[in-house]
């Protein structure tokens, strides 16, 4: 009876905790993390001196309309990596609702795509929760202002998730390039649409 | 010539009216765009709208859709209109959604939404809504009654909202 009373005051407080995390929108700051990739090593944003930014990404394994992105994300850190603006890829998703997104399968998938791309693991989902990710993917551009990460653009990858060809709004490409320039970014926010974050089960 | 231009279009339209009859067995497939989007969001009928908002790809969507199924089985049509609106890519309809449909059994209506410019319509939806699926709106224009769930529903939870807003 007792246990029950604890983890129903726990199971609210951490609704009233995630109630509490407004999710990041351009103009905010965001944190750092320290999360491990996928060759083990732990890394924060801090430890990229020579970056000007970041390409953070929320993404998975197993989403469908993670796969339709994923050459567009390898070609993002292809263009934007050399220019100082790294794709960091973050799975959210929790091994046991989502068995195909666990670490080793991270680290198969990153091996035999051969990502060049930092490829991290959220394990405790804080980081997720932090940024109010809600599905994958879902894109954070950032930029190093005056020791801080700014938020500058949230949300999709371009407006076609089927065909990259078809697109004709590059809204990431788009953010970084005026970023690059020292410029304002033209779309702050969109919405993403894809699979719903796989949260633990409280 | 140009005889010959028009017999070839009627074997065309023979042969694409076939295979329109031919899929659709069992499971028409509406495509639709903006305009139509927002045609059925205006609907003016004195009844309840139940639109989910789902794909093949999106393994909780196929999870509540059988939900969607039993409660449709429960209400009288001209009281409750039940409208699965899937954002399945246009390049898997075929292969993908119109199989899933027929394998599955699926006898709710199933319109495609083709405009993948999420952003060019997700509001008119619902502000609120971010995006992720599955989601479902429930209204009634006449009675101005109207409100989405984003995210699954349960059973108990997908009949009390009917309840709430018939």
């Amino acid at each position: 009876m007792k246990k029950s009373i604890l983890l129903s005051t726990a199971g609210l407080l951490v609704a009233l905790l995630t109630v509490a995390n407004e999710p990041y929108k351009a103009g905010d700051t965001a944190s750092d993390f320290n999360l491990r990739n996928v060759e083990g090593k732990m890394i924060s944003l801090s430890q990229f001196n020579d970056a000007k930014g970041f390409i953070v990404v929320f993404y998975c394994n197993t989403c469908p309309v993670v796969h339709k992105y994923e050459q567009r994300v390898i070609d993002l850190h292809r263009e934007f990596s050399s220019k100082g603006f790294p794709v960091i890829a973050i799975n959210p998703n929790d091994r046991n609702v989502s068995p195909g997104d666990s670490y080793e399968e991270m680290q198969k998938l990153a091996k035999s795509k051969n990502y060049q791309f930092q490829y991290l693991y959220d394990e405790s989902q804080e980081v997720a929760r932090k940024y109010g990710a809600t599905n994958t993917p879902h894109v954070y551009v950032l930029s190093k202002k005056s020791g801080n990460l700014k938020v500058e653009y949230v949300g999709a990858i371009d407006n076609n998730a089927d065909d990259a060809s078809a697109a004709d709004k590059h809204y990431v490409a788009d953010a970084v390039n005026k970023l690059l320039k020292g410029e304002q970014v033209p779309v702050a926010g969109t919405k993403a649409v894809g699979c719903t974050i796989k949260w633990k089960k409280v | 010539m140009k005889a010959d231009h028009r017999v070839l279009s009627s074997i065309l339209l023979i042969g694409l009216i076939a295979s329109i009859s031919n899929t659709s067995t069992g499971q028409d497939v509406k495509k639709i765009g903006i305009p139509e989007l927002e045609k059925i969001l205006k609907s003016p009928d004195d009844k309840l709208f139940v639109v989910n908002f789902w794909a093949t790809w999106c393994a909780p969507c196929v999870k509540e859709l059988p939900l969607f199924e039993k409660a449709a089985g429960k209400y009288d049509k001209s009281k409750v209109s039940f409208l699965l609106i899937s954002l399945d890519f246009p390049s898997q309809i075929e292969k993908q959604l119109i199989p899933f449909l027929k394998k599955n059994n699926i006898s709710l209506d199933v319109t495609v939404m083709t405009n993948l410019d999420y952003n060019s319509w997700i509001d008119k939806v619902d502000p609120s809504w971010h995006g992720n699926i599955p989601a479902t709106l429930f209204f009634n224009n006449q009675k101005k009654k109207r409100h989405f769930h984003a995210g699954e529903v349960d059973g108990n939870e997908l009949e009390k909202l009917i309840t709430r807003y018939l």
